[in-house]
């Protein structure tokens, strides 16, 4: 296990505003020990990218409420593979149990819930990262 | 009410005057089991008195039911057309359209930023031609209709004004509401195209325009249901929404608008969450409130303008995706206290939703159980059943008091104004931090353990996942979307769109005129939403939030 602290980005991609989720992650992440950087909404690949360069992340999560996932979850999987990046993407959010397996197929390497306690979202943040330490 | 031969009754005289008056259900007003009920128990003012904490009507459910309005929308507006006639054979009274989130944020569906979201969250418009598609074979004259959206609202309404006028429906026969509650969306929802201002002065053009040519559209309904959604406490839900309608207020008698007029008009949207008596003590107080405001503060005069009308609809937020059918139970206890809390109308979530959107048999279980609580629970026979009761007399003072707090701060924020108080309140994020720190707090207690979900943190067994059965919407709404969009854009004529987009752009930069005629016109170009969005943004720019934990 690494001691050094995590450091994560937060983002809404795309035009879903739901952001009530995502806040609530991003302090069990702080309370957690992990540098949390939120980017707000509206985000684009590009822009997430950007800030993962320039912040030297460790990992990416996205928030999605509106059934998104399957097409918005891809398209950041690419942006990252295309930057050359070795980041795990994490989804959290509304999404079918169905779609879970789908998604880690393309490459997310975890999909958090409605309802997942405060510690799965943490050791779930932190096993995606020491997964790729 | 206050005539000169009542004005020396006692307020139970005047109540049974004016209840003589109403016209009543054709049913017996008594118990399953035969005992006959009064219409009201214990003291004044009553029910259709102000300050009308018992109710805005004399006679309540005994005269008319709530409207059971059930909001709906997926896919194409073709879709969502057959889903409202199929709501309307069942019984219901009302039209509640959801709209997908390029419509909600006034984009097209061939935008990039529509990718994956065309029909999906609701129906997607991009023109009238959809609008024409969506209202097809129902009478707009018979109906009445509810659009929930904000940013580009004024579009919308000028879509749905067309849409009547094509079908010989004149804009005074449009019965219905639009959401319009921008204030709560840099607060909660967080569907803004414009920074607060000029989105202030587009609404301001809707109030006026209603008031004089459609008596019977309410222009502006004040949302608390996103506030609550996005974590906010009972009071906060109460405060941040009560005190955005006296920041509407504020802007309309500053623009010269006749207070009693555009008061009526004015309605309520509120969320019923699962404290039972929280709720019903909040959906009182924000009548008493409303009431005391308007009427000690803004000087109204006519009883109707100083009435909370309120839609409601039970909490989203409070359905699990764990065992869902638990919902069911979950939305009929929270439809009872918008009943008990004397609603106008309700939508009752479907035991899907934590899920995904609902499937047709999860909606009209929904259904069913308002039809159950209206008609065989006996909970309408008596206006305000729990009123008197000091429980719930205690709690209704309560959530009064501490709204009270929330407005005082709000009035040192804007030196005397709630309007000012309001955009500052939005400026240096003190609704998002409030509305943050408190989900945060809920689910820090549910995660410890202080507090029961049945099903998520407690009573865990028995969640059969394999056996649900979602609503998916396909890749191909989205290609069909973008195909009739692009047919749609071949067949109108350029020149027709441009002139009337450069005029609304002109009206925009000219806040002495006022922008609905214009944005009509453009409708009926076959512009877009997104090209009318445009066409305004070049004036009024856009808004971007701090990103704010």
């Amino acid at each position: 296990m690494n001691d050094r602290q995590y450091r994560v980005i937060l983002a809404k991609l795309g035009l879903d505003g739901h952001d009530r989720g995502i806040k609530v992650v991003a302090r069990i992440l702080r309370d957690a020990g992990m540098e949390v950087i939120y980017l707000g909404l509206r985000q684009t690949t590009s822009s997430i990218i950007a800030a993962a360069e320039e912040e030297d992340v460790d990992a990416i999560g996205l928030s999605m409420h509106n059934a998104g996932h399957l097409t918005l979850g891809p398209k950041m999987i690419e942006a990252i593979r295309d930057a050359g990046l070795d980041l795990p993407l994490i989804i959290g959010g509304i999404v079918p149990d169905e779609d879970n397996e789908q998604l880690k197929k393309l490459g997310v390497a975890a999909v958090l819930g409605p309802g997942a306690s405060a510690e799965e979202v943490a050791s779930t943040v932190r096993n995606a990262i020491s997964a790729r330490d | 009410m206050g005539t000169e031969e009542s004005s020396d009754l006692n307020p139970e005289e005047l109540w049974q005057l004016e209840y003589d008056k109403a016209q009543l259900r054709d049913t017996p007003f008594e118990t399953m089991s035969g005992v006959p009920v009064e219409p009201i128990y214990g003291d004044g003012p009553y029910p259709g008195q102000y300050p009308f904490t018992r109710g805005i009507y004399p006679s309540m459910y005994r005269s008319r039911m709530w409207t059971m309005r059930m909001f709906a929308g997926f896919g194409t507006a073709e879709d969502t057309n057959l889903r409202f006639k199929e709501l309307l054979r069942n019984g219901g009274t009302g039209l509640s359209t959801a709209f997908d989130m390029p419509t909600l944020m006034g984009r097209d569906s061939d935008s990039e930023w529509s990718l994956g979201e065309v029909g999906r969250a609701g129906v997607a418009v991009d023109t009238l031609a959809d609008m024409e598609d969506l209202f097809a074979d129902i009478d707009l004259s018979s109906v009445s209709t509810s659009m929930t959206i904000n940013g580009p609202a004024v579009t919308l309404l000028a879509m749905y004004v067309a849409v009547g006028d094509q079908n010989g429906v004149a804009p005074n026969q449009l019965a219905g509401t639009i959401q319009n509650d921008i204030l709560k969306e840099y607060q909660a929802q967080k569907e803004y195209i414009y920074p607060p201002r000029p989105s202030m002065r587009i609404i301001t053009d809707m109030v006026k325009y209603t008031t004089a040519e459609m008596p019977k559209w309410h222009p502006i309904s004040i949302s608390g249901y996103h506030i609550r959604e996005a974590g906010s406490t009972a009071a906060q839900e109460l405060a941040f929404t009560l005190a955005n309608g006296f920041a509407y207020v504020e802007a309309a008698i500053a623009a010269g608008q006749n207070i009693d007029e555009f008061g009526r008009r004015l309605s309520f949207f509120f969320n019923s969450h699962s404290d039972f008596f929280e709720e019903i003590g909040k959906f009182r107080a924000a009548r008493r409130i409303w009431a005391r405001w308007m009427k000690d503060r803004y000087g109204a005069t006519d009883e109707r303008a100083m009435m909370c009308r309120f839609h409601t609809q039970t909490a989203g937020v409070s359905l699990t995706a764990q065992q869902p059918e638990n919902n069911i139970a979950r939305v009929g206890i929270q439809a009872l206290a918008a009943a008990l809390g004397g609603t106008q109308s309700l939508h009752t979530d479907s035991f899907d939703e934590a899920l995904a959107l609902p499937t047709e048999d999860a909606a009209r279980i929904a259904l069913r159980t308002q039809q159950i609580i209206a008609h065989e629970t006996g909970v309408t026979n008596v206006a305000d059943p729990l009123g008197g009761a000091p429980y719930v007399e205690w709690m209704t003072d309560e959530m009064e008091r501490q709204a009270e707090e929330i407005f005082a701060h709000l009035e040192d924020l804007g030196d005397g104004s709630i309007l000012e108080g309001t955009f500052a309140g939005i400026e240096n994020g003190y609704f998002v931090g409030e509305i943050a720190d408190a989900a945060y707090r809920f689910e820090r207690e549910v995660n410890a353990g202080q507090r029961i979900i049945v099903g998520v943190n407690e009573f865990t067994e028995g969640d059969n996942p394999e056996d649900r059965n979602l609503l998916r919407i396909g890749a191909e709404t989205e290609e069909y979307q973008l195909k009739r969009l692009q047919n749609v854009k071949t067949d109108r004529s350029q020149n027709q769109v441009d002139e009337a987009l450069a005029v609304v752009t002109d009206i925009a930069s000219d806040s002495t005129r006022n922008l609905m005629p214009a944005i009509i016109t453009a409708v009926k170009t076959y512009a877009t939403e997104e090209e009318i969005a445009n066409a305004m943004e070049k004036v009024f720019g856009t808004y971007v939030e701090r990103a704010i934990v």
